[in-house]
């Protein structure tokens, strides 16, 4: 998208100025292209092939090594000690399916309790005073302020059985004893949902706000009473923001590992934490490196549905 | 103003005129402020089954605000509006038998022009074959029947506009809400949409209430205008009566070109008021039934089609004015003089071009005179 937008304005300039603008054109889209290349491809190729390679007790704990000076040769030789061995590692131990699995459900849930959430919280911000919005919508970005380890480590104070919760709720008299909360899932959900929260609330609040209010009129002018009108007008249209709020915590949730590591029990696995300790606990780079590379192709299925839908949406304001 | 009436060419509809007829909306002493600001005030106005009904004022006048407290959008700070025997001020907007048709269309962008126009009998629960029918029937009244499928996003300004007229007719509303219809339109297809809309108020019987600023789309489609003013009706008549016989210098200046002349009472002998509008020229003649008294401020208005222009002193003419051409402003099928009185004061007379251009004999600073009958200018008050 970003790309077709600067071409158009530079089309105009070529007329009139000839051919340094078409080299100036070029260099507006490379940039984009260099960044993705040096950022994202470099690191990638790299990851894909220490997983094709096999651990030794080495610095680095990875063979082969491609060494520059042996040339072509050198390298014929790296790729034919390429194996898939790693990969097949992967379908024999029930851990890392189960990681995965684990992963989809834990994400999948998160993300449907966000929404659920988030959304009266946009809904609300989009219909309170114009006056007020501003400041709604800064106290939405204002937890970004604090680092996300220390606001993570926050919620153990919080959760643990001599915690803040725990003691309101004794003190209160709705509970007899301490709730067991923390070291569960149901803190990894409470991590997340709070963790993720801005991103559903704000692609949320975007479409409602554009919202145009005459729309609402109309359903309840011919005769839909303003809770249908909702169901009919508000929420179809505003699902565009509710895929971009699904799809922008869905993604990362899933390879989430700070918020199972600090708040989780040593019972619940997640891919990110499994993928920490391959790498950190077993020094097992190739394997380490084989569970990111089917962790990214996992996602990317998701990534491209919301590119799709993105692109539905733009063809549709137009 | 009701004496004049009678001079008018007897309209067949004219329910107003009937004291038996049981208007469809009344406005009962209807009061509406938004905190400080007094949108209307104590208004009281009748609408008739089957009018065509025209709010025409400038941006901020409250005829947006009539509107929309007779589709439920707001409610009367204090009186009553009422439709037929019922009440409206307790009916919220999705229970009254009316329908609107917004200034932005406010089409479903999310649904086809099928699905828009059937939005509103599909919240009655009608049976999806009535349904069908109703659809096609109104598809094919605004012409629109090959683009049942198309999404809002698809159409042209102008096939947007006939989408919104048919979603508002298609539950058959006893009263419909026009909110400036035909604002988005270029002016070719604003001027049909015109006659289209008021062949379908004919065909379908129905009364349509349209809310305004361009005087020419209110006289054409109107059965009755009501002119509007800061929250209050200036004057409430046919397009006609308005044009001809202004009750002020504010409805005379809204609806079309008017050259308006202050001066004192001079003399008033029968039905004739004399007007002295400046030092050393002979006092203005005005028809009128009216017995001001002697020196109060007053004006006269008249249309400048009405006034004559001639480079010779006509003979015999209740008021004549001497001046000089100003200006001319040439529209093709009329030209404007712009004559500069011995005060200063600027008058406006239209002549149509019959004759082509070159046989046309008045021109830039020729000294002319203008002159029209007692009976073409309209004595105003106020």
């Amino acid at each position: 998208m970003a790309v077709a937008d600067i071409t158009s304005p530079s089309e105009e300039i070529q007329e009139t100025s000839g051919l340094s603008s078409g080299w100036g054109r070029r260099l507006l889209i490379a940039i984009p292209y260099i960044w993705l290349l040096i950022f994202f491809l470099a690191p990638f190729v790299i990851v894909l092939k220490i997983s094709l390679s096999d651990v030794i007790l080495a610095r680095p704990p990875y063979f082969p090594n491609f060494d520059i000076s042996e040339g072509w040769q050198g390298l014929l030789a790296m790729l034919q000690a390429f194996d898939l061995e790693n990969y097949v590692w992967l379908t024999e131990d029930t851990l890392y399916l189960n990681s995965y699995l684990s992963s989809l459900r834990i994400a999948s849930i998160s993300t449907l309790l966000t929404l659920v959430i988030g959304y009266p919280i946009a809904y609300a911000m989009a219909k309170a005073p114009k006056e007020w919005r501003a400041t709604l919508l800064m106290l939405v970005i204002l937890p970004f302020w604090t680092s996300f380890l220390i606001r993570v480590y926050a919620w153990i104070g919080i959760l643990k059985k001599e915690g803040f919760l725990n003691y309101f709720l004794l003190w209160t008299g709705v509970i007899d004893e301490p709730l067991m909360i923390l070291n569960t899932d149901t803190a990894i959900y409470i991590g997340i949902v709070y963790s993720y929260l801005p991103f559903m609330v704000l692609p949320l609040y975007a479409v409602l706000e554009k919202l145009d209010i005459s729309l609402l009129e109309a359903a309840t002018d011919l005769g839909c009473s303003p809770l249908k009108a909702f169901w009919v007008i508000t929420l179809p249209l505003s699902l565009p923001g509710v895929w971009a709020g699904c799809f922008l915590v869905f993604i990362p949730a899933v390879g989430e590992f700070v918020i199972p590591d600090i708040l989780g029990g040593s019972s619940t696995i997640m891919i990110g934490k499994t993928l920490w300790v391959e790498f950190f606990s077993n020094r097992d780079w190739p394997v380490a490196s084989a569970v990111a590379i089917l962790l990214l192709l996992m996602l990317i299925l998701p990534i491209i549905l919301f590119q799709k839908q993105q692109e539905k949406q733009a063809e549709a304001s137009q | 103003m009701e004496t004049l009436v009678s001079t008018q060419p007897v309209c067949k509809f004219a329910p107003w005129e009937d004291p038996a007829q049981e208007p469809l909306v009344r406005f009962e002493s209807v009061t509406k402020k938004f905190g400080d600001f007094t949108a209307i005030e104590d208004l009281t106005l009748n609408i008739y089954e089957r009018e065509f009904f025209a709010l025409l004022g400038p941006s901020g006048c409250g005829k947006t605000t009539m509107m929309r407290m007779l589709a439920g959008f707001e409610y009367p700070t204090a009186g009553n509006i009422m439709l037929g025997q019922s009440n409206l001020q307790k009916a919220p907007p999705h229970k009254r038998p009316v329908n609107m048709m917004f200034q932005s269309y406010a089409l479903f962008p999310h649904m086809t022009v099928e699905q828009n126009i059937g939005f509103g009998l599909k919240q009655e629960k009608t049976p999806k074959t009535e349904i069908r029918r109703r659809v096609e029937e109104m598809l094919s009244l605004v012409q629109l029947e090959p683009f049942a499928k198309r999404k809002p996003h698809q159409l042209s300004g102008g096939q947007k506009q006939r989408v919104a007229l048919a979603r508002s007719l298609a539950k058959k509303p006893k009263l419909l809400l026009l909110d400036e219809p035909l604002g988005a339109l270029d002016r070719k297809l604003r001027e049909q949409t015109q006659f289209e809309l008021m062949n379908i108020q004919e065909q379908l019987g129905l009364t349509f209430v349209i809310v305004t600023h361009d005087q020419e789309e209110a006289m054409t489609v109107a059965s009755r205008i009501a002119v509007m003013d800061h929250g209050k009706i200036v004057q409430v008549a046919t397009p006609a009566e308005i044009y001809e016989y202004p009750n002020s210098r504010y409805s005379a200046d809204f609806l079309g070109d008017v050259n308006i002349i202050e001066g004192q009472i001079d003399v008033t002998t029968g039905e004739t008021v004399s007007l002295a509008w400046a030092e050393g020229e002979t006092p203005l003649a005005i028809s009128t039934k009216l017995r001001p008294q002697t020196g109060t401020t007053a004006w006269l208005a008249v249309r400048p089609e009405k006034l004559r222009i001639s480079k010779e002193k006509p003979e015999n003419v209740d008021n004549c004015i001497q001046g000089e051409v100003w200006d001319i402003g040439y529209t093709g099928n009329i030209s404007t003089y712009h004559v500069k009185a011995s005060n200063g004061a600027i008058l406006k007379a239209q002549v149509s071009n019959r004759e082509h251009l070159a046989d046309r004999s008045i021109t830039w600073e020729d000294n002319v005179y203008v002159y029209w009958e007692k009976g073409a200018g309209v004595f105003l008050e106020a």
